[in-house]
C-alpha cells in the first residue's frame, strides 16, 4: 500500500469512525444512566437524515438550516421516546425496558416505511464537499475532513456539558447511583430527558453526515450502523464517553483497513464488528475503559 | 385428579386436535391450511424461546440464527440432487453438499441437531455474560450466521438461497412436531430440571448459593432451545419451499419474541395461545398492505403498516400488561374441572 493510499484509507476510517462515535455516545450515555440498550437509537439516526431531506424538499430550507432544524427536532423526539416508552418502566425489570426499546425501534422504522416509503432516495450534497483537494499524490475529499472536524466540535460541546454544567453533574451523579441522586434532590427525570435529547441530537447529526458519505436514504439504514455503534460503545467500555469515542473511531479504522488490506474480506465486513464484540466481551467484559459493574446481591 | 386420568385427557386432547386437522384438511382452502401450518411452526419457535428466556431467564436474541442453521441443514438434506445441480449455477457445491440426502423426518432432526450444536458452541463463551450483554451478543451471533450464509456460496448458494425445496411439511408433520415440542418442554418444565431452570431465572445468586452449577444448566437450556428453534427453521424451509439469507433478519427474532412476550414469559399455554392469535392477526392484517379494489377504484396498500400495528401492540403490552396474556399461569385439567365442579355446586345449592 502506497503512502497516498494509506492516508486516504486513514481518513476514510476516521470519518466512518467519528460517525460511529457520535452514535455510540448516545448509547453509552443512556446505558450509563439507565442500564438500558436504547434500540430506538438507530431509528433516531435514520430520522435525522430523513428530516434534512424533507426540510430541503418540502420546506425549501437552506441545507445548513435544515441540518440544524433536523438535529433539534430529533433531539425533542428522543425526549418524547423516553417520556412515553421508557419512563413508565423505570421501576420495572430491566428487560421490560429493553423489550420496550425494541418495540419503539420497530415502530419508528416501520412508521418511516409507511410515511416515507421504502424506496431509497438520493440525498442533496453541497458541491464543495465533493471536489477533491489534491496534495501531491494524495487526493482528499473535503468530506473526509469536514465530518471528523464537525464531530470533534460536537464531542467537545458534549464534554463541556457533561463536565462543566449542572445537568452534566446530574448525569454523572445518576450514573453512579440513581437512588442516592433522588435523595440528594437531583431532578432525575429531567436530567434523563436531557440525556436523551443530547444523545438523540448527536445521533441525528451522525445520520445526516452519514448520508453525505453514503448518499442514500432508506428506512432501514439505521440498523447496521446502530448495532455497530453499540458494539463500539461496548468495546470502549459502556458508560464511558471517552470509551465510546475510542471504540467508535477504532471500529471505523479497523473496518476500513481490514477491507483495504484483505479485499477478500469485503463480504464479511458487517460480521467483523460482531466478532470483535464477542472477542472483547470474552476477554474484558467491561470494555477497554469501562468500570466494573458489580452484581448486587 | 390422578396421573392416569391426566394422561388420558392429554391423549384425548391430541385426538381432538388431529380430528380437527383432518377436518381442516378436507374442508379448508390452501390459504387457511397455510395459516394453520404457520401457527404450528410459530408455536414451536415461541416454546423454544420461552424455554430459554421465559423459564431460564437468558435474554437471547439469536433465534433467527438457529432457525437459519436448521433451515439450511434440512434443505440441503432434502433437496433432490437434480434440483441442487440447477440451483448452484454460479459455483459448484461441495461434493458432500451435493451428495447429502436424508428422509424428511431425519432431515428435520438433523437441522435441530446442528442448531443445537451451534447453540452449545456459542453458549460456552456467551452464557457467562449478563442479560442485555447476552442479548446483544446472541444478536451478533445471528448476524454472523446470516453473513456466513451470504458468503459461503458453495454451501448455501450465497444470496440466491435455495428454491424448490420439497414441500414435505404438511399439517401432520408440523403439528406432529408441535406436539413433540410441547410434550418435551412441558416435561422438562415440570421436572426437577425445570425447577432448576426457574430457580436460576428467579435468583441466580441464590441458585448458585444452593450449589447449582448455573453455567451447566444454562447451557443445557440454551442447547435444548436451540434444537427446537432449528426444528422450527427446518419445517419453515420446507413449508415455504424457498429460503435465502435475507429471510433470517432480526425481524424474524422480533416476531418470535413478540409472541412469547404477548403470551406471557414463563407460560407455555400463553405461548401457544399467542402463536394462534398473532399468526392469524398477522395474516389478516396483510390486507392493509396489499391494494384493495373497490369496483374499478384502487386503494393503494400501505407497506409496513402491519409491523407498525404489531410494534404498537408489543409496546402496549409491555407498558400496560407486562405479564402478557397468561402471566406465568398454565392451563391445567384440574383448573378446568375445578371450574365445572364449582359451577355445578353453585347451581346445586
Amino acid at each position: 500500500m502506497s503512502l497516498a493510499m494509506f492516508v486516504q484509507h486513514l481518513l476514510n476510517g476516521v470519518t466512518l469512525g467519528s460517525l460511529y462515535a457520535l452514535i455510540a455516545i448516545g448509547y453509552t450515555m443512556v446505558y450509563g444512566i439507565l442500564r438500558l440498550i436504547n434500540f430506538a437509537h438507530s431509528e433516531i439516526f435514520m430520522l435525522g437524515a430523513y428530516f434534512v431531506f424533507w426540510g430541503i424538499v418540502l420546506l425549501h430550507l437552506p441545507w445548513a438550516v435544515a441540518m440544524v432544524v433536523a438535529v433539534i427536532v430529533v433531539g425533542a423526539l428522543g425526549v418524547l421516546v423516553d417520556r412515553i416508552a421508557y419512563r413508565p418502566l423505570r421501576d420495572a425489570p430491566r428487560i421490560s425496558a429493553l423489550i420496550s426499546a425494541i418495540g419503539v425501534s420497530f415502530f419508528l422504522q416501520n412508521l418511516a416505511i409507511v410515511v416515507f416509503s421504502a424506496i431509497p432516495r438520493e440525498v442533496y450534497r453541497p458541491d464543495w464537499l465533493e471536489n477533491a483537494i489534491v496534495v501531491g499524490d494524495i487526493r482528499v475529499l473535503p468530506l473526509t475532513l469536514f465530518v471528523p472536524v464537525l464531530s470533534f466540535l460536537l464531542m467537545m460541546g458534549l464534554v463541556f456539558i457533561v463536565y462543566k454544567t449542572k445537568p452534566g453533574l446530574g448525569m454523572r451523579a445518576i450514573s453512579k447511583d440513581i437512588e442516592t441522586s433522588y435523595a440528594m434532590g437531583v431532578p432525575v427525570n429531567r436530567v434523563i430527558a436531557i440525556t436523551f435529547g443530547i444523545g438523540s441530537a448527536l445521533a441525528a447529526a451522525s445520520g445526516i453526515m452519514w448520508t453525505l458519505r453514503y448518499p442514500q436514504l432508506q428506512p432501514v439504514m439505521g440498523m447496521i450502523p446502530g448495532f455497530k455503534a453499540f458494539i463500539a460503545a461496548v468495546v470502549g467500555g459502556i458508560g464511558s464517553i471517552q470509551g465510546a469515542v475510542i471504540g467508535g473511531i477504532g471500529l471505523g479504522l479497523i473496518e476500513i483497513m481490514a477491507v483495504a488490506v484483505f479485499p477478500d474480506l469485503a463480504g464479511y465486513r458487517d460480521a467483523l464488528a460482531f466478532i470483535l464484540l464477542i472477542g472483547i466481551l470474552l476477554v474484558k467484559p467491561t470494555g477497554l475503559l469501562g468500570e466494573k459493574l458489580e452484581d448486587k446481591v | 385428579m390422578d396421573r392416569k386420568t391426566k394422561i388420558l385427557l392429554n391423549v384425548a386432547a391430541a385426538a381432538v386436535l388431529s380430528l380437527f386437522l383432518w377436518w381442516a384438511q378436507e374442508s379448508f382452502g390452501g390459504y387457511r391450511i397455510q395459516i394453520l401450518n404457520l401457527i404450528a411452526i410459530n408455536a414451536i419457535l415461541a416454546l423454544s424461546l420461552n424455554l430459554i428466556y421465559g423459564f431460564t431467564g437468558m435474554f437471547s436474541l439469536g433465534h433467527a440464527g438457529f432457525m437459519a442453521i436448521g433451515a439450511y441443514t434440512c434443505s440441503i438434506l432434502i433437496l433432490p440432487e437434480t434440483q441442487k445441480e440447477m440451483l448452484f449455477i454460479l459455483v459448484s457445491p461441495y461434493s458432500w453438499v451435493q451428495a447429502a440426502q436424508a428422509p424428511f423426518f431425519l432431515a428435520v432432526i438433523g437441522g435441530g441437531l446442528v442448531a443445537a450444536f451451534a447453540g452449545l458452541l456459542v453458549g460456552i463463551p456467551l452464557l457467562r455474560l449478563g442479560d442485555d450483554y447476552l442479548g446483544i451478543a446472541t444478536l451478533g451471533f445471528a448476524e454472523i450466521i446470516r453473513v456466513l450464509a451470504n458468503n459461503i456460496p458453495r454451501l448455501t448458494n450465497g444470496a440466491l438461497g435455495f428454491k424448490g425445496i420439497p414441500d414435505y411439511a404438511n399439517i401432520w408433520w408440523n403439528f406432529g412436531w408441535f406436539i413433540i415440542t410441547l410434550y418435551c418442554i412441558a416435561r422438562i418444565i415440570n421436572s426437577n430440571l425445570g425447577n432448576v431452570f426457574m430457580a436460576i431465572r428467579d435468583d441466580e445468586a441464590a441458585a448458585k448459593a444452593m450449589g447449582i452449577n448455573i453455567f451447566r444448566y444454562k447451557l443445557l437450556s440454551f442447547t435444548i432451545g436451540a434444537f427446537f428453534a432449528g426444528v422450527g427453521g427446518a419445517l419453515l424451509a420446507s413449508l415455504l419451499t424457498t429460503i435465502d439469507p435475507k429471510m433470517f433478519l432480526f425481524t424474524l427474532t422480533f416476531n418470535v419474541l413478540m409472541i412469547v412476550v404477548t403470551g406471557g414469559l414463563g407460560s407455555l399455554t400463553g405461548s401457544v395461545l399467542a402463536s394462534i392469535g398473532i399468526t392469524i392477526l398477522m395474516e389478516w392484517l396483510r390486507f392493509v398492505e396489499s391494494p384493495i379494489f373497490i369496483g374499478s377504484f384502487e386503494l393503494k396498500g400501505i407497506p409496513g403498516m402491519r409491523m407498525v400495528v404489531f410494534s404498537l401492540a408489543l409496546l402496549f403490552i409491555i407498558l400496560f400488561r407486562r405479564e402478557g396474556l397468561m402471566g406465568m399461569r398454565e392451563f391445567r385439567w384440574d383448573w378446568l374441572f375445578g371450574k365445572f365442579s364449582k359451577r355445578g355446586s353453585a347451581n346445586g345449592s
